[in-house]
């Protein structure tokens, strides 16, 4: 399942669910949206993956804990 | 590493016996998208049990329907690699991602349904939308 997860550092995280672990939520084919790095809105980040696909930046990534919020999955996911 | 033929034979069935035209050469594909002509519509086939086993019974639901494109083809993900990678070349600009559906106006992307779009859907639910699209872009046959 494809899901957004939303990162307590403000990244969003996009990819399919693996697992939840104590140390995190594994996530596989990944796209991140890192708003202290990139220009794009993140509105506009999502609109360009829902339309386009997802491009894949990481093949696998334990997103840690502290770092790992909400999950919801990706076809739902609605900025506040 | 692809499945044992004996396993994805069925997966590939489940499409032609609906008349679906399955490509598995680069040769093959070209033939119908490097002439691209009307409507066509390619379906990226995959093992994946969560979407493809609900995206090939939702693409035959949606097949029988009054209006469907004429031409339908599908490569096969992981499997036919080479056909695979040469039919993702006439829809670049959209990410890969098995399964997924891909309808070209003349070779142009007019619709595309991604495997996000499918996972977590049934047949029912991906037909509609197939359909939908169909009655949006396709004369009835």
């Amino acid at each position: 399942m494809t899901v957004a997860l939303e990162g307590a550092s403000g990244r969003l995280y996009v990819g399919r669910y693996h697992e939840r672990t104590a140390r995190g939520v594994v996530l596989h084919d990944l796209a991140v949206h890192d708003p202290a790095t990139q220009t794009t809105a993140r509105g506009e980040w999502i609109a360009r993956l829902r339309k386009f696909g997802i491009p894949v930046e990481q093949r696998t990534s334990m997103i840690p804990t502290d770092e790992a919020g909400s999950v919801t999955r990706f076809t739902e996911y609605q900025l506040d | 590493m692809p499945y044992d033929e004996r396993l994805v034979a069925p997966m590939r069935a489940e499409l032609t016996r609906f008349g679906v035209k399955e490509l598995r050469t680069v040769a093959e594909v070209d033939a119908v998208l490097g002439d691209p002509e009307g409507l066509q519509l390619v379906f990226v086939n995959s093992v994946c049990g969560c979407a493809a086993g609900s995206a090939r019974p939702g693409l035959a639901l949606a097949l029988q329907h009054a209006t469907r494109p004429a031409a339908v083809y599908s490569v096969f993900a992981g499997q036919d690699l080479e056909a695979t990678a040469r039919a993702r070349s006439y829809f670049a600009d959209y990410q890969p991602s098995s399964p997924s559906l891909a309808l070209l106006q003349d070779g142009e992307v007019v619709f595309f349904l991604h495997r996000h779009q499918i996972e977590g859907r049934g047949p029912e639910q991906i037909a509609g939308e197939l359909k939908g699209a169909f009655d949006q872009f396709c004369a009835a046959v």
